[in-house]
């Protein structure tokens, strides 16, 4: 049996499930699904476990640094640090203390916490409210990465997030709550690293994240009528990531896009295109794409925000520069 | 600016009452989703704008926060300028770049205008390095909310601030009274163990004050002591401004929820009824406040309140058809100013 259900109502569903499960998981965070209309769906949370949902003050690094130490201590905290940009207040935390406990301490000290924050081109966010921290983070070991996109991904990767014996952060991106898609009514844990193919084709593949996976998929369709069959491969996961599934895509199709909401210089896009060059390169047709955001701040004025931030339709322009001559 | 009290309280009305009519005029474009996003109104905190920025010099730095709207235009900014960067706009104080979070006005001595909670504590602490290492006698004055010292960097840079003894008035707007808290659906408030904001920096040496925020000859008064304190050398000062929450910016959306001010509930001609914002009305407003305080003088001064008002809504609502008429920047500039030249 399938249903629809909203990116934020499977959120939460995951939380409430979580916490039914395991008592050592509570949440440290009153507005995990930030400002819109689907905020009040956490009240659930704290109808059902009124003491393990704590209103914490604005302190980001505070909550942060009480996540990873409380997980060090064995048990599992899920700390909302909301707006993405605010994760630079919890980085040292983050990246120092709760990434680096499992290896520093030669195996010895597991840090299950779980971080999540709204990230991304929120719409009039402007320079401070509309970042992306996912792809710097990357480029600190220890951490795992969750990029969910649908309703479908974020249940199962927030109860494996939870589950899982090291520190993870989940980014929603602050525009995909109210999208809605299928669920599954038998629903469970999704394993990490292992990427979802969200359409199959011949032609080109895209690699897209979280918001990224909506557009790609609205350019596949576009790319459809033009008689061009495209792949669009989510890997749901950054750290562990799933590169046979996106080598295996490539070699299929011989073409990459690779899709992500970011300024373009060390982007996820740029590390996923340098792992697909590395070891995919024989299979390649033709030059790698990468559609993120220039190396430009986000304006708040809206029609410079939409001038830079990634669409359907700068997808179909990358596919279709790379796929003029076939 | 006039320092002699009796014309001083014109000069405050007038500017109190161009920022609410301003905010008002903000509230209409917001609900009319003129421009997108979340904002934040200075509805109820006017009289701690005026009466701090007219104690302060014209060479002295600031550092404002996401409610910014009031600071900027007290300082004495472009009311266009303003709406038009509110509205995205190539006219706007920033050319659209920051938007309401970010109105910033460096001509007039504003430092970053930041709407990351706390920082601006830590800014405004480098201005007064800065002011005192040129040694000229300049200050600088931090606005922040409450909510600011829930964050580590107040408490980092109250410290720096203290032991280097910086030049810095530091200004806690306080309107925490009456407000919902994200915990009830609301905006965001005051989560603090510490029921006395002053122990905080007091705990640092830093001298700290209360004062009614409506009040904008108290809030003169407080900053112009501070200031000549901080320019006699003797390092930072903190005050708290307090005020009681407006109801508008209880939800976690902005509503006018008090209605377009009319000034007859200051002159009289309009009667208060009974209902849930009374008390707004009869003691909390700033503006009616100082405005039935200035009418109560005669029929002349009464007169005068209502020119003043008819006034400033002229000033506001050319301001307002000016920036909806002026255009949004080229997208072909989107990637200016990324760096200085
Ligand atoms: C670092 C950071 N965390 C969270 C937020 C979200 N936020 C925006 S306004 C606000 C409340 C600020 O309260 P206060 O400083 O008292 O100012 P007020 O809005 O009450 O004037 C919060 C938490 C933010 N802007 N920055
Ligand atoms: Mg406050």
């Amino acid at each position: 049996m399938s249903r629809r259900q909203t990116y934020a109502a499977a959120f939460v569903d995951a939380l409430l499930d979580s916490m039914d499960e395991d008592r050592t998981v509570s949440l440290i965070g009153s507005a995990p699904l930030g400002l819109g209309p689907e905020r009040h769906l956490t009240n659930q949370l704290r109808d059902r476990h009124p003491n393990r949902v704590m209103d914490p003050p604005t302190a980001e690094g505070g909550v942060a640094s009480v996540g990873a130490g409380a997980a060090m201590a064995g048990v599992r905290p899920f700390v909302d640090l909301l707006t993405g940009s605010f994760v630079y207040l919890a980085w040292t935390q983050i990246v120092n203390e709760a990434a680096n406990g499992f290896y520093m301490s030669g195996g010895k000290l597991p840090v299950p916490v779980t971080y999540h924050c709204l990230e991304g081109v929120r719409g009039a966010g402007a320079p401070q409210h509309s970042q992306s921290p996912h792809a710097m983070l990357w480029n600190a070991p220890g951490i795992e990465i969750v990029m969910p996109a649908m309703a479908s991904d974020v249940y199962g990767l927030i109860r494996t997030a939870i589950q899982s014996p090291n520190p993870t952060m989940v980014f929603s991106h602050a525009k995909i709550l109210g999208v809605e898609s299928a669920v599954s009514d038998e629903r469970a844990p999704l394993p990490f690293g292992k990427a979802d193919i969200k359409r199959k084709g011949r032609d080109v593949t895209i690699v897209a994240l979280s918001i990224g996976v909506h557009h790609a998929l609205e350019a596949a369709e576009l790319l459809a009528q033009q008689g061009i069959d495209a792949e669009v491969v989510d890997p749901r996961t950054l750290v562990p990531f799933d590169e046979e599934a996106v080598l295996a895509s490539v070699e299929k199709t011989g073409r990459l896009v690779v899709v992500d909401e970011m300024p373009l210089r060390c982007s996820s896009a740029s590390e996923i295109a340098a792992t697909v060059a590395e070891k995919g390169f024989q299979h390649l047709k033709a030059p790698v794409q990468r559609v993120t955001r220039p190396d430009v701040p986000v304006p708040f004025s809206p029609p410079l925000e939409q001038a830079l931030t990634p669409d359907a339709e700068q997808i179909v322009c990358a596919v279709r520069r790379i796929t003029a001559e076939a | 600016m006039t320092t002699d009290p009796r014309a001083m309280r014109w000069e405050f009305l007038e500017k109190m009452l161009l920022i609410r009519r301003f905010e008002e005029a903000v509230g209409r474009f917001g609900a009319d989703k003129d421009f997108p996003g979340h904002y934040h109104l200075y509805i109820g905190q006017e009289a701690t704008g005026v009466g701090a920025m007219a104690a302060l010099g014209e060479k002295d730095r600031i550092a404002s926060t996401h409610r910014n709207h009031g600071h900027v235009l007290a300082r004495g900014a472009d009311p266009m300028a303003a709406l038009a960067e509110i509205l995205g706009r190539d006219a706007g104080l920033n050319r659209g770049r920051g938007g309401t979070i970010h109105l910033c006005d460096p001509d007039l001595g504003f430092l970053q205008t930041s709407g990351v909670v706390g920082s601006v504590v830590g800014l405004a602490t480098g201005g007064g390095y800065a002011c005192k290492m040129l040694g000229d006698g300049t200050l600088t004055a931090a606005f922040f909310g409450d909510g600011a010292l829930e964050e580590g960097i107040a408490f980092e840079c109250l410290n720096i601030a203290a032991l280097w003894k910086l030049p810095v008035i530091f200004i806690c707007e306080n309107n925490s009274a009456d407000a919902w808290g994200m915990a009830k659906g609301g905006y965001p408030t005051l989560v603090h163990a510490s029921n006395d904001l002053r122990s905080i920096p007091g705990s640092m040496g830093i001298e700290a004050i209360r004062v009614e925020g409506i009040d904008p000859f108290a809030v003169y008064d407080a900053v112009s002591t501070a200031a000549a304190r901080c320019r006699a050398g003797e390092g930072p000062l903190f005050i708290e401004t307090m005020t009681r929450r407006w109801a508008g910016s209880a939800p976690l959306w902005p509503e006018l929820a008090t209605g377009i001010t009319d000034i007859g509930m200051a002159t009289g001609r309009t009667a208060i009824g009974d209902g849930p914002h009374r008390d707004w009305y009869e003691t909390n407003d700033p503006v009616l406040r100082l405005a039935r305080e200035l009418a109560a003088e005669g029929a002349e001064a009464l007169a005068r309140v209502e020119q003043i008002d008819r006034q400033v809504r002229d000033i506001i609502e050319t301001a307002a058809q000016r920036a909806l008429a002026s255009p949004f920047p080229a997208v072909e500039t989107a990637a200016d100013y990324v760096f200085a030249n």
